[in-house]
């Protein structure tokens, strides 16, 4: 039994290592955030597009994301999903039985509630005539389901939908090998005690060895962090281009907490702890301390370090999704439109967090944007090196044209513009979770800071995904073509 | 470091061996400086205090070592050892997938006498002590193939590191020490993957240079190359006594007497030399070390493997050029051992692979060997499981010709049998699209007799595969009076996609490979029939150097494909290819002893069992066949020669009538297709070195006892005549 905990511990990751060991750190107070860009001519007004339905979104929550292994870690998956979707009914007010269909992502799944959504639904007091599914798609897993909704409404099928996603990294299914698994299933079936013993006595002591679940791509047998580290090398990422981004990450997650403006975060009464109201993880730290680092993943040389990498998190969000004639119905003011999305997919070798440099130009052209009509982007931040290697790729017409078919490339979106109340790296990234966060974010922005379109990208990877890296954007059009949403 | 260099020779030795590609004797080979003025290979400049020194040799793909090299590259680590400015060394090679690819070989090759070849292995020598003691730290920095004296550029460097490797991959070489660190190779971003991956590693290289040079890192090699790599187990301490040092010498002797059988004089040597070096100190050893490498580069084992090198080299290009349209898409029809070994090595190189058989059953088995053959590398870790699917998803299995107007080429290996396959290519003509080509398999069919019902004989070819396709890198590709230009090089650039090496022949019953090996066959039956046991026969062939004894090689091919075989070629060449009697294949094949596939021939095979006993029911057979032995011509060596003269002199006629267009092309057929010693070159190489003269004396001997059959035919006469032809000039 020894031996199989101190395999466990040694496998943990060490990104939670890191977490308290930087838990007590200072803060920083340098403040980047930038003055609002001066109003451009849009070169569109409005996104809606004849014979199809306006998709709103009504409101989203999240509960607080917490580093794996604290207050939450004593729970279940579906507790934290059920915490979201309480929480979404609270801050909604919606009816239980208008909502038509209930949508959650998750990526590792507790084998005892495989269908999370059905087990939080019916746990948090939604009506047990309501269906629901649940999706995976690695880290876009919650924007998955979302588009699923979007897909439900625009089609028809659905008025309301609640799309969300959970992940509780704190506990994983850690399994029993296949020869032991292969063996217990046949020692159900063996009928008489001799077959019985014939069975047991062909266990070996290695029979024991635990099987944990892949933290490497499946295809490719890479860890996401080593592709990372890889990834930066390619595009001439600097360790200290990459600590800067992190700081920059924490430090902008930290302003925002410190002004109330993580509006989408709603307490959670843990039982038997006290009710979590914040995110845990921001830990804004110095460049030199983050510079003593060594690399996590590429030893000794690489640049991917704990301190410039979204750690392990545990978390739950949810949002609801009407379609905007419903919404008005019922007397919501909507906080934004879901308008296009695309999903697209690359080499899962070399190319696995390129994403939202293939789909950011992609999505824009479907909407008839350009990057300058862009208020507010909200990028998922997986690593510092996977986020300015996107920058690097997004600006050279050198990558435009030798890998996307293009004539010349998007160009980077400005910093100034860009996750600017923090992102993955701060606020952490419980992966099922993750897009429901990106999406409330950026409306959040949009309405406090003024804005019209707002962009969304994430990138993900691993599992199951057999042929690339599945990135997805939505961009959200900010309310100007209906009066009831002017003032929101 | 004598002992970790000899066993870096060692170790190539034995890639020599098994694929032949690199000759065993290729060592270190540095000369004297001449004095150029400006430098070509070699190019340095200053990063820091670190000098980032750059191999690139002009107007070539890989980087050789050759006297220019060596020269300057003497020249530019003096002046990095001179400048104080320089703490420490980067050596990286400018081109992309490779570091130096070893020695040049035409340097060696052109070397007169041992003393020549001496000369170069001493000035090596002292260039790699000087870098081995160098009091600034030098990195290697690797991408790609490092071989021979390119390893040893690098062993004795303070710190190494390697990219991807060949024949030993390099997160293997991390593992035994030869390496410091690996950079995995980059994929796109900013530059050409190639390129930044270079850069990159440069890099890297520069930031350690600077920390070995600051002390900040500091080397950890705790595992010698003699522990790690060939003697397992063995600590340094247990080899500080002699007592164990002697056995150990004696194992590994054994175990290379083993394997050589003596036929090839490197390993011993390399022995002699690292026995040398730790019995009487380092400067013996090196000593000990030139002076053999000088003696066995002259030997004819040297020029016989130097000149496979050579020929593998032609055999590796396709002389008709390109052909007008790729193949994408390829059939295979019959999913038997054959059939299937073709669509493996189809599938893993990205071609789009239809498996058809008659019926389900087959398909399957044809299917699984591929599966396995895949499998058995994720085993290996050569692929991952991941890999293997994509790959396998490249096979559709199925028994009907749907989808075959998609074909750009279609392979039948069906059964050997001419109605059969005439039935197939009218089948297959009704379905293929205009330009698709129609190769046959067959090892002895004349294609000119398939093709006759073809409706369009310009498209069909022979490509004769070796069993098993994914081991044997032999393809022969028979073309008829009629096969288009295009058609070939179509075949040929499909066989190079399959990895293979390629001889192209004329037109004629059994080509150039079964013709030469069908009257060996004859050979071997008859002196099974005067009474030499199985046994005793496979060890005299393999002790002559081939691979696989002749009784185990009948077995292996099969007893039924020998029989059919030497039915028609006697057919088509009549008395010439008697000797045995065809009656004991005929009893073999109706009793069911068909060799290896039907679990009895010559020999009892069994699943799991590994000796190899021999098959007692046969000896009444032998018996009943019996032929009374000739003393003149039955000494040991005499069976041997008979064996081999007789396929030498078959070769010889297959140049003669133009069915093979070079002698080079002979070799390789024999040598890779046949297992003929390849310590002997190939028959042709063999004639060259052995004398004309004295393979004909032996024939005449043979023909007074045996009559037709060892006839010299007329080239061999005339190169006999003239001692100053040869067919290698």
């Amino acid at each position: 039994m020894t031996s199989i905990l101190t395999y466990t511990f040694k496998t943990l990751p060490s990104t939670s290592q890191w977490a308290f060991r930087f838990s007590i750190r200072p803060l920083s107070c340098s403040s980047q955030l930038q003055a609002a860009p001066a109003a451009q001519p849009k070169s569109k007004k409005t996104l809606a597009k004849p014979n199809l339905r306006n998709i709103v979104v009504v409101d989203g929550v999240r509960i607080p994301f917490l580093l794996s292994g604290t207050s939450y870690k004593d729970l279940m998956p579906h507790d934290l999903a059920r915490a979201a979707l309480s929480g979404l009914l609270q801050r909604t007010s919606v009816p239980k039985e208008v909502v038509d269909y209930i949508i959650f992502g998750t990526v590792i799944q507790e084998v005892k509630t495989s269908n999370v959504a059905r087990e939080a639904a019916l746990g948090a007091g939604f009506s047990d005539k309501t269906p629901a599914h649940t999706v995976t798609m690695a880290c876009i897993s919650s924007n998955q389901a979302m588009t699923t909704g979007v897909g439900l409404i625009a089609s028809g099928q659905s008025d309301v939908v609640v799309a969300g996603g959970v992940e509780l990294m704190s506990d994983i299914p850690i399994r029993h090998s296949r020869k032991m698994r292969k063996m217990m299933l046949d020692l159900n079936k063996a009928k008489t005690l001799g077959q019985r013993l014939s069975l047991i006595s062909k266990f070996r002591l290695n029979f024991l060895a635990p099987e944990l679940p892949a933290v490497a791509e499946f295809s490719t047998n890479e860890t996401m962090g080593h592709s990372a580290d890889r990834l930066a090398a390619a595009f001439a990422v600097s360790r200290l281009e990459q600590d800067e981004y992190a700081l920059r990450s924490h430090s902008l997650a930290k302003k925002a907490q410190d002004e109330g403006l993580l509006s989408d975060v709603v307490p959670f009464k843990v039982p038997g702890r006290d009710t979590v109201t914040k995110d845990n993880g921001i830990r804004p730290s110095s460049l030199e301390q983050m510079g003593k680092l060594k690399p996590a993943f590429v030893k000794p040389y690489g640049t991917v370090t704990a301190a410039n990498s979204s750690f392990l998190t545990d978390g739950a969000s949810a949002m609801l999704i009407m379609a905007e004639e419903k919404a008005l119905a019922m007397g919501y003011k909507p906080k934004a439109y879901l308008r296009d999305f695309v999903y697209v997919s690359q080499d899962p070798k070399d190319q696995l967090l390129l994403g939202p440099t293939y789909a950011t130009p992609k999505v824009l052209e479907k909407a008839g944007l350009t990057m300058n009509d862009i208020d507010a982007f909200e990028f998922h931040e997986a690593f510092s090196g996977q986020i300015l290697a996107n920058f690097k790729a997004m600006d050279s017409d050198w990558f435009a044209q030798n890998y996307m078919g293009r004539k010349a490339k998007v160009g980077a979106p400005p910093l100034e513009k860009f996750n600017n109340w923090g992102g993955s790296l701060s606020l952490g990234h419980p992966f099922g979770a993750t897009g429901c966060r990106l999406v409330m974010a950026a409306a959040h922005r949009l309405r406090k800071e003024g804005g019209q379109f707002g962009l969304v990208a994430a990138c993900a990877a691993g599992g199951q995904v057999r042929h690339g890296s599945f990135w997805k954007v939505i961009v959200l059009g900010w309310g100007e073509e209906t009066g009831s949403s002017k003032n929101v | 470091m004598v002992a970790s260099r000899a066993i870096g020779i060692l170790r190539r030795f034995s890639n020599a061996s098994r694929t032949l590609r690199c000759p065993g004797y290729i060592c270190r080979n540095f000369t004297r400086s001449s004095a150029l003025l400006s430098r070509t290979h070699i190019n340095y400049g200053l990063k820091g205090d670190v000098a980032v020194v750059r191999i690139n040799s002009p107007n070539s793909k890989v980087n050789t070592l050759n006297k220019e090299l060596q020269a300057e590259f003497i020249e530019v680590m003096n002046e990095i050892w001179a400048n104080d400015q320089v703490r420490s060394a980067v050596l990286i090679s400018a081109k992309p997938g490779c570091f130096v690819a070893g020695a040049d070989i035409n340097m060696i090759a052109s070397c007169k006498t041992p003393e020549e070849v001496r000369e170069l292995s001493q000035e090596g020598q002292r260039m790699f002590e000087k870098l081995e003691k160098s009091t600034k730290p030098i990195v290697a920095a690797i991408s790609g193939s490092c071989l021979g004296g390119g390893l040893e550029v690098s062993i004795p460097s303070a710190f190494d590191m390697m990219l991807t490797g060949r024949n030993i991959r390099a997160d293997r070489a991390k593992r035994m020490g030869l390496v410091d660190q690996l950079v995995e190779p980059l994929g796109p971003g900013i530059k050409p993957p190639e390129e930044r991956t270079v850069e990159y590693l440069e890099e890297v290289a520069v930031t350690f240079a600077k920390g070995l040079a600051d002390k900040k890192i500091s080397l950890k090699r705790n595992k010698g190359l003699m522990e790690t790599f060939y003697l397992p187990g063995l600590t340094s301490f247990a080899m500080s006594i002699p007592f164990v040092r002697e056995q150990v010498y004696k194992r590994v002797e054994e175990q290379v007497r083993k394997q050589t059988k003596g036929l090839y004089p490197a390993p011993l040597r390399i022995i002699d030399v690292v026995k040398t070096g730790l019995e009487q100190g380092k400067e013996a050893g090196y000593l000990a070390e030139s002076q053999k490498f000088g003696e066995l580069a002259m030997t004819k084992e040297s020029k016989a493997l130097i000149g496979l090198y050579h020929g593998q080299v032609v055999c590796k290009k396709n002389k008709f050029g390109t052909p007008q349209k790729e193949v994408k898409h390829l059939s295979v029809l019959g999913a038997g051992l054959m059939g299937a070994g073709i669509a493996q090595v189809s599938v893993d190189k990205g071609i789009k692979t239809t498996l058809k058989d008659a019926t389900l059953g087959g398909l399957s088995r044809g299917q699984q060997q591929v599966f396995k053959g895949l499998n058995d590398k994720v085993k290996k870790k050569a692929l991952t499981s991941f890999e293997r699917d994509f790959i396998f998803s490249n096979l559709t299995g199925q028994l009907d010709y749907q989808g075959f107007e998609k074909s750009d080429m279609v392979i039948e290996a069906v059964f050997e049998d001419l109605n059969l396959k005439h039935k197939v290519l009218k089948e297959v003509e009704a379905v293929i699209p205009e330009h698709c080509i129609f190769a046959s398999n067959t090892s002895a069919l004349p294609i000119n007799e398939i093709a006759a019902v073809s409706k369009r004989p310009e498209k069909v070819i022979g490509m004769h595969y070796f069993s098993p396709v994914d081991k044997m890198q032999l393809l022969e590709i028979i073309t008829t009076e009629k096969t288009s230009k295009d058609t070939s090089a179509s075949a040929v650039a499909v066989g190079l996609r399959q990895g293979k090496v390629i001889i192209v022949v004329k037109d004629g019953p059994g080509f150039y490979t079964t013709r030469c090996l069908a009257p060996m066959m004859s050979e071997v039956l008859r002196i099974l029939q005067e009474g030499v046991g199985p046994k005793k026969l496979d060890s005299l062939t393999t002790s002559f150097g081939f691979p696989v004894g002749a009784a185990t090689l009948v077995d292996e091919v099969g007893v039924d494909v020998a029989k059919h075989v030497s039915e028609d070629l006697g057919k088509a060449f009549g008395e010439r290819f008697g000797g045995g009697s065809p009656e004991l294949l005929k009893q073999m094949v109706s009793k069911g002893f068909l060799g290896r596939k039907s679990g009895k021939g010559f020999y009892v095979y069994q699943e799991g069992v590994k000796s190899k006993n021999l098959n007692s029911d046969m000896d009444s057979v032998l018996a009943g066949l019996q032929m009374p032995p000739k003393a003149e011509v039955s000494s040991d060596e005499d069976i041997q020669y008979r064996l081999v003269t007789r396929f030498v002199n078959e070769a010889a006629l297959c140049l003669q009538e133009g069915i093979l267009a070079t002698p080079a092309e002979g070799d390789i057929g024999a040598v890779f297709g046949l297992g003929f010693p390849p310590c002997l070159g190939g028959p042709f190489r063999f004639v060259d070195l052995f004398g004309a003269q004295k393979v004909v004396d032996r024939l005449r001997k043979y023909e007074a006892a045996y009559g037709k059959q060892f006839t010299p035919c007329q080239l061999l006469i005339d190169h006999a005549n003239s001692p100053n032809k040869k067919f290698y000039q």
